[in-house]
């Protein structure tokens, strides 16, 4: 008996080794998969009725904080508000008991709730002291920029994002449908339940961050890509090549032309045609001048088919196809952002903030600072540098090339007295009848002759009309306005 | 036999002062101060442990130093979780250890001779039937939440008979395969290809068993049924050493799985959510997926107690106390909670192989099966390695009438442990005299 009592015994070891084994695998292994799932609200509950830290702008709006809860009642003592409601909502995000949280909420969880490993070692001489813990986190977002933007987009689904080219600080980021966090984060249940279905099933996806959540045919802004690739590689400069005047342009292996605009006939060198948005002559630009291995590798100096280094949660990638060696159609059409190219607002910003920088992009950020309840300043960031597509010199070439198209050009909506201001328009045609389009622009504007200080892109999407000139119609007084108020604040021109 | 009590006293004193400390930083985690009522805890802890400790001092001297301070580890661990969850339960919940430590210190005191309990065989097995049925009666029996009617009312007191039927039934089995092992071995009934023990000779078990599969099947006691079905083959192939009751009573029990998984509504979905609780997740699915979060949450170190989350999860105190355990103190705790019960496991084996008396080798068996079984059922449950059916994790779990019994088996470990040295003692004086 004794032997069938050992075997007991082995086999009841090798089940609890199991569950060991199964415990090891929820705990370490899959414990970020867990922590990280939506419905997954450890995060949120264990700081919920903890101290938590306001959201400031810039020019020194509260757009999250935490107040007592007036029912004194609930299991709750705080509750989380925001002010200015949907104008930050999907920048803020929401902190919610049942969704967990979202944008900078969840991004700076950490700070303000005053548990990153700074926070907690600088008070920890406080350790006897009654007082909150918390960080409140200074961002770069201003809301006069995002008022203006708010204004212009009016009830136009699109985004508009302005930064400053020189840091890679936001300063403007907004996007319709946009929503009110307060609902979400709403401690009655009924009410965060309803909104949270009613938002998850709105058209649009108001919940959704578009501004570097959401994809979209660039259309002819990327051009500004095709050019400064052409630039930096040296195959393109001001004066040289100078492309046939044609209505169209046909690539090898296929009969099918990509046709100009109206089937307009344009060509010439590279101010010239950038000032007419010249589909013909950037596509043999792209798919000849330039060839596939360049145009690949140059779009991903730009920063496409690359993870954003954005300090919001989950920045979605831009596309540019890499499958175009031996295909020149299909080179010819990503070449005016067109066929797979497909590209974020933010990163269309960080394209013009590339010809405004000098050829650097910095990487995108929000954060400016982080600040103790004393007012004292824990962690200030730091701007640094992500990517370098263009040498100094192929970046000011492009810089007056781009002058040239507000001056001249399909962007010329977008001049600002007395400031120097660059732009691109685009067009990105949805393929319909009537014809409607995603309309682009993406431009900078500072003091002239000195570095440009801001840079934008504004995609107003399902316009109709298919002409060039629709996206400097539709989006260049967004853009104009958005510049003028982004300008007013760094002390204008 | 002072050496076992003194090593016994030492590990006493040792879990003692860990359960106390746990209760102070679970209070610190969750409300930042020390609690109000540590100097009554702190006696009531003592007083009750430490009476547990010279009761079998007293009482039974050689028995094995281990389960004792083991399973106070466990009961303390639990109360301090407990205590964190709901401070009513906590109340209750202290009542019951002492309960639970009264039964166990009348029982050594009770029983001095396992075989007292070998003759009351069929008393045990009429009394623990009579048990498992009572909430079968109309106006006893309710239902308190779980989907298993399976508690009973007396004025205010209720209870789950079943806990107290488990082991009367588990006693019934040991007393009755040990008289009859011989014979229900080399029995031969034919069927087709298949050698059977006669029938003659199994009956009254196989009666005693499958009324009790019935009744806790019928009662949605999904747990209990498994566990049951388990001890009866195991402590059957232990007594007669033929692996073929492994094979058909496995056989069995993939069949009848099988066609109660098909037909039974709440099988299939204990099965369902086992295989996918993300389908349903603020279903049927909501608990055991809050657990896994609760424990992924936890890590390696835990949130640190009193600082879970675990008021989400339905059934934390009973069911699901096991991933509170996990989220608090982390992957540490879970395997220190894991090592406990082998731990238990291993004491109660060595207690079953140590003895000579074939009644008592089957009982400790039976009853080793019975707490490391439901411990791993109901861990595995929750860890969604098996399908999850509701048991209480021994001698950690919110209940009252599960922990009083689990004192009670724990009592009876130790009588057998300490028949053993006893006789081991008086065999060796008596080769000294001789």
């Amino acid at each position: 008996m004794n032997r069938n009592i050992m075997k007991l015994g082995i086999v009841l070891v090798v089940l609890y080794v199991a569950l060991f084994a199964k415990l090891n695998w929820i705990q370490v292994v899959d414990k970020e998969s867990l922590d990280n799932n939506p419905i997954n609200t450890a995060k949120v509950r264990r700081d919920f009725n903890r101290p938590r830290g306001s959201i400031l702008t810039a020019d020194g709006a509260v757009i999250a904080q935490s107040i007592a809860n007036p029912d004194t009642d609930s299991e709750f003592k705080r509750m989380r508000v925001y002010p200015e409601g949907e104008l930050f909502g999907q920048s803020t995000g929401y902190f919610s008991f049942r969704y967990g949280s979202s944008g900078i909420e969840k991004q700076y969880n950490d700070e303000l709730s005053g548990s990153t490993f700074d926070q907690q070692v600088k008070s920890f001489g406080d350790l006897f002291v009654d007082r909150e813990n918390v960080g409140n986190v200074s961002v770069s977002l201003r809301k006069d920029v995002q008022q203006t933007a708010q204004q212009q987009l009016g009830d136009r689904e699109g985004s508009v994002v302005a930064l400053d080219p020189r840091t890679g600080a936001v300063l403007g980021a907004w996007s319709w449908p946009s929503y009110d966090p307060n609902t979400v984060s709403s401690l009655d249940k009924a009410i965060a339940e309803t909104s949270w279905k009613t938002l998850n099933a709105a058209p649009g996806v108001p919940m959704r961050p578009h501004f570097y959540q959401d994809r979209y045919f660039p259309g002819s802004t990327f051009k500004i890509v095709t050019a400064g690739v052409g630039l930096q590689t040296g195959k393109v400069t001001n004066t040289e090549p100078s492309y046939p005047f044609t209505n169209g342009y046909t690539a090898e292996g296929t009969d099918k032309p990509i046709m100009n605009f109206g089937g307009a006939t344009c060509g010439g060198t590279l101010p010239e045609i950038l000032r007419v948005s010249c589909n013909s002559s950037f596509a043999e630009m792209g798919a000849e001048t330039i060839g596939p291995v360049d145009m690949v590798a140059g779009a991903g100096s730009f920063g496409f088919n690359s993870s954003v280094p954005f300090d919001m949660p989950e920045p979605a990638k831009s596309v540019f196809p890499t499958n175009v060696g031996n295909n020149q159609p299909k080179l010819a059409m990503s070449s005016i952002g067109q066929n797979d190219v497909q590209a974020t607002p933010l990163q269309m910003a960080m394209v013009a903030g590339a010809v405004a920088n000098g050829g650097v992009i910095m990487k995108p950020h929000v954060l400016s600072e982080v600040r103790n309840v004393q007012g004292e300043v824990i962690s200030t960031y730091s701007p640094s540098k992500w990517l370098t597509p263009m040498s100094p010199f192929a970046a000011s070439t492009l810089l007056d090339d781009m002058v040239g198209v507000v001056k001249s050009g399909t962007a010329a909506g977008m001049a600002i007295q007395g400031c120097q201001v660059g732009g691109k328009t685009g067009t990105a045609q949805l393929g319909t009848e009537p014809p409607r389009s995603h309309t682009w622009i993406i431009g900078f504007a500072g003091p002239p002759g000195k570095p440009p200080t801001v840079a934008v892109a504004v995609v107003v999407l399902n316009q109709s009309g298919g002409s060039e000139s629709t996206g400097g119609r539709v989006a260049a007084p967004i853009a104009k306005a958005v510049l003028q108020t982004a300008l007013a604040a760094q002390g204008g021109c | 036999m002072t050496g076992r009590r003194n090593t016994e006293l030492g590990l006493m004193l040792m879990t003692v002062v860990i359960v106390c400390a746990a209760y102070v930083l679970a209070s610190l985690g969750s409300e930042s101060r020390i609690p109000a009522n540590i100097i009554p805890f702190l006696v009531a802890v003592i007083a009750l442990f430490m009476g547990a400790h010279f009761a079998v001092r007293k009482l039974a001297p050689g028995a094995d130093p281990i389960l004792l301070p083991t399973v106070t580890l466990l009961n303390g661990l639990g109360y301090v979780v407990i205590a964190g969850l709901n401070e009513k339960l906590a109340a209750a919940q202290a009542t019951w250890t002492a309960i639970g430590i009264v039964a166990f210190v009348l029982t050594l005191w009770w029983v001095k001779r396992p075989r007292d309990l070998e003759r009351y065989r069929y008393t045990f097995a009429v009394v623990g039937l009579g048990l498992l049925l009572l909430p079968l009666v109309p106006g006893l029996g309710y239902d308190a939440g779980s989907g298993s009617t399976i508690w009973v009312k007396f004025g205010p007191i209720s209870f789950q008979p079943g806990e107290v039927a488990k082991v009367a039934l588990a006693i019934f089995f040991a007393a009755y395969l040990a008289d009859q092992r011989e014979l229900i071995a080399t029995s031969q009934w034919k069927i087709g290809p298949f050698r059977l023990p006669h029938p003659k000779y199994l009956g009254p078990v196989l009666i005693a068993w499958g009324v009790t599969l019935l009744v806790m099947f019928y009662q949605k006691d999904l747990g209990s049924s498994l566990l049951f079905f388990a001890l009866f083959l195991v402590m059957i192939w232990v007594a007669t050493q033929r692996t073929s009751f492994l094979v058909i009573g496995g056989g069995l029990f993939a069949a009848g799985a099988l066609f109660a998984w098909r037909t039974l509504d709440h099988v299939k979905v204990r099965v369902d959510i086992w295989i996918n609780p993300w389908k349903t997740p603020s279903g049927d699915g909501y608990q055991i997926i809050q657990g896994l979060f609760a424990m992924g949450f936890g890590g390696l170190t835990g949130t640190g107690l009193g600082r879970g989350g675990e008021t989400r999860i339905p059934a934390a105190e009973n069911d699901f106390i096991f991933a509170v355990i996990a989220e608090e103190l982390g992957l540490f705790g879970g395997a220190l909670i894991i090592m406990a019960y082998l731990l238990v496991i291993g004491s109660g084996l060595r207690i079953a192989a140590s003895t000579d008396q074939v009644f008592d080798k089957l009982l400790a068996t039976g009853f080793t099966l019975l707490l490391g079984l439901q411990a791993f059922i109901i861990v595995a449950g929750v860890l969604r390695l098996l399908p999850l059916t509701g048991v209480a994790l021994p001698f950690v779990s919110y209940g009252g009438s599960s922990l009083v019994m689990n004192y009670v088996i724990l009592a009876l470990l130790l009588r057998i442990s300490d028949q053993t040295s006893k006789r081991s003692m008086n065999r060796a004086a008596s080769e000294v005299a001789a």
